[in-house]
């Protein structure tokens, strides 16, 4: 009886447990939020053993902090990976993610329905770093392979976009990327682990914005980057920072050192070592917090955002709704694939009336919040032409799903009945 | 491919408890090397480690002598730990079984990407206990929770306050 399978526990009992047993020396149930900056050496020996990652242990919290490693391996349980880097917030999750991958002058390849701002982070600043980024149209899994080239490194995509109610072919997509020899990495803020299971689907790496259904109650910005620890780094040429000796630490070879371990190594002793986008204990705790309510959650955002969207499609004011939940998508058999569960809480509709219309809809709103923000707790409401995606050009803006008469809601937890009488009541005072 | 091998918490933290001495073979004097980590770590937990390996025979490791081979090392031997590549495993194998009696060897214990079925069925049928394609300091970090602080996920899960000592 040598032989055990993988997960012994479900998911609800790793969203409470995973990473935070109680802390042996006090005994504390809950997780202390450690809210300090460096931890004291043994010695001169053990202190040179930290340094040469010869050993386990914390030696500065831009590196680990004990709050911020429970998070990590709790998010890492629940995706089902192997590690788990956390960071200060979803746009430092993805440069943490690519910089292991890439070198000056390589590229990769993302969808153009990305949320806005990544399509802004890869196009524009990514080029300060000679990172350069195509942009496809990645229903069409050929287009990916017709932008492939042999400086190509990754493909990125979010698994449920946002705000357009999109849905990733993601067992297509890893199919390209495997053919390529490069990982594919999936965006799962919008669906969350609970959702869809990515890794089960063939993504090889993950990143979060937990500031979005993770953490849940809008309080506190964060990132995270999940290694599923099956990518063979070493098995090509392609990946020199995690497979050929590394200087800044004497020759070692991390695919080598560290095995299944080694991104998620070197996304701590290189990474946030040397970009410093350091999640704060604080933060790791709200976070926690968050993710021990996680499936009731998103049961409760799914019921209420396909109430709300049906609700929505019967509207007179209402030009279309795009909702994968829905019937009438085109998304909706890929739903039905990678979101058994539901179709997640931040879809968009169209508004009769165009721009001006979209604007008055959101600034009738009483109990929704106008704001820039998905996946709290309070439903949240945004005309993203004119915010989010106001950076980019109008055929990025369309591509994305953010054409002029586009609203997008974050459908909360609160009464349903209340959710649509105050869109019923904004949408009618807009007419006006 | 085969398939990944799976052993349960207990069983591997039965392993780590009862061994006291193990030989490495495989061992490297240079000190960026994986198995000069392995070595310095189970050192520090309070292992016993004997390195072995012909080309660095009487040259010290961390205080210890290097054997040239297994039947070279003059104490018993709890576990013999392989860091060789898969296919020049079995050979270490055969010699571990050749000596079982005369070193008392107990376990097998084969690293990370290190794996051979038939030597392993060779050693447990020589009723010799066998680990592949696992890294002890790992197993130990991840069992004793050292693991986590790396943000690894190391399916362990309990609400029992573990018993340590303030050191
Ligand atoms: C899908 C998606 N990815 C990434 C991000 C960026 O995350 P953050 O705002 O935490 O940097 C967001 C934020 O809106 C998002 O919705």
């Amino acid at each position: 009886m040598t032989k055990d399978r993988k997960e012994r526990f479900g998911f609800e009992t790793r969203m409470i447990h995973a990473g935070t047993q109680p802390e042996p020396i006090t005994g504390a149930r809950q997780t202390p939020i450690y809210q300090n900056t460096s931890y004291v050496f043994h010695d001169t020996d053990h202190a040179a053993s930290l340094f040469n990652l010869q050993t386990f242990g914390f030696i500065y919290s831009r590196l680990t902090n004990p709050t911020v490693a429970a998070l990590e391996e709790r998010i890492a349980s629940l995706e089902g990976g192997r590690g788990a880097t956390a960071c200060a917030s979803g746009h430092a999750a993805q440069i943490l993610t690519l910089f292991p991958l890439m070198e000056p002058g390589d590229d990769f390849i993302a969808s153009n329905r990305l949320y806005g701002g990544s399509i802004t982070q890869f196009g524009k600043t990514f080029k300060k770093f000679d990172w350069r980024c195509s942009f496809v149209d990645v229903d069409e899994p050929e287009n990916l392979r017709k932008a492939l080239t042999p400086k190509t490194k990754a493909i990125f995509v979010e698994s449920l976009a946002n705000p357009g109610g999109v849905i990733s072919d993601l067992e297509a997509l890893s199919a390209v990327a495997r053919e390529a020899g490069i990982p594919l990495i999936v965006d799962n803020t919008m669906a969350t682990p609970y959702l869809c299971p990515a890794f089960l689907w063939g993504a090889d790496l993950i990143v979060h914005s937990t500031t979005k259904f993770l953490s849940g109650n809008g309080t506190s910005t964060g990132g995270c980057v999940v290694d599923s620890g099956t990518f063979d780094w070493a098995g090509s040429e392609k990946f020199p920072s995690l497979a050929a000796p590394e200087p800044a630490y004497h020759g070692l070879r991390f695919a080598e050192s560290f095995g299944d371990m080694a991104y998620t190594t070197h996304a701590h002793a290189v990474g946030l070592r040397d970009l410093g986008a350091t999640m704060a204990p604080m933060n790791a705790f709200q976070t926690l917090l968050g993710i021990e309510t996680l499936s009731l959650r998103m049961e409760r955002h799914c019921a209420n955002a396909l109430a709300v969207a049906r609700f929505l499609e019967s509207h007179e004011l209402v030009e279309w709704v795009s909702y994968a939940g829905l019937e009438s998508s085109a998304y909706h058999d890929l739903a039905k694939k990678y979101l058994p569960k539901g179709a997640g809480s931040v879809f968009t509709f169209g508004v009769k009336g165009g721009f001006e219309m979209g604007i008055k809809v959101v600034e009738a709103c009483e109990l929704f919040s106008h704001l820039a923000n998905i996946g709290d707790a309070r439903s949240l409401i945004l005309h993203p032409a004119s915010t989010t995606h106001r950076q980019l050009s109008e055929d990025q803006r369309s591509a994305a799903g953010a054409g002029p008469d586009v609203i997008r809601l974050s459908i909360g937890l609160e009464t349903l009945d209340d959710i649509t009488r105050d869109l019923d009541r904004a949408l009618k005072q807009a007419t006006k | 491919m085969s398939e990944p091998l799976f052993y349960n918490d207990e069983f591997l933290r039965g392993i780590l408890a009862g061994v006291r001495s193990i030989a490495m073979v495989g061992a490297s004097p240079k000190w960026n090397r994986p198995s000069y980590f392995a070595m310095k770590y189970l050192q520090e937990k309070g292992y016993r480690v004997i390195p072995v390996n012909p080309r660095a025979a009487g040259q010290d490791i961390l205080g210890e002598t290097c054997c040239a081979t297994l039947a070279e090392v003059p104490d018993p031997i709890d576990m013999v730990d392989i860091f060789r590549a898969s296919d020049a495993a079995g050979e270490t194998v055969d010699e571990a079984i050749a000596l079982k009696d005369s070193k008392r060897i107990g376990v097998i214990w084969m690293q990370l990407g290190v794996r051979d079925d038939a030597a392993a069925a060779r050693a447990e049928a020589a009723g010799l206990t066998v680990i592949m394609d696992r890294c002890p300091k790992i197993e130990y970090g991840r069992l004793h929770n050292e693991l986590s602080w790396g943000g690894f996920n190391t399916g362990i899960i309990t609400s029992r306050r573990r018993r340590t000592r303030i050191a």
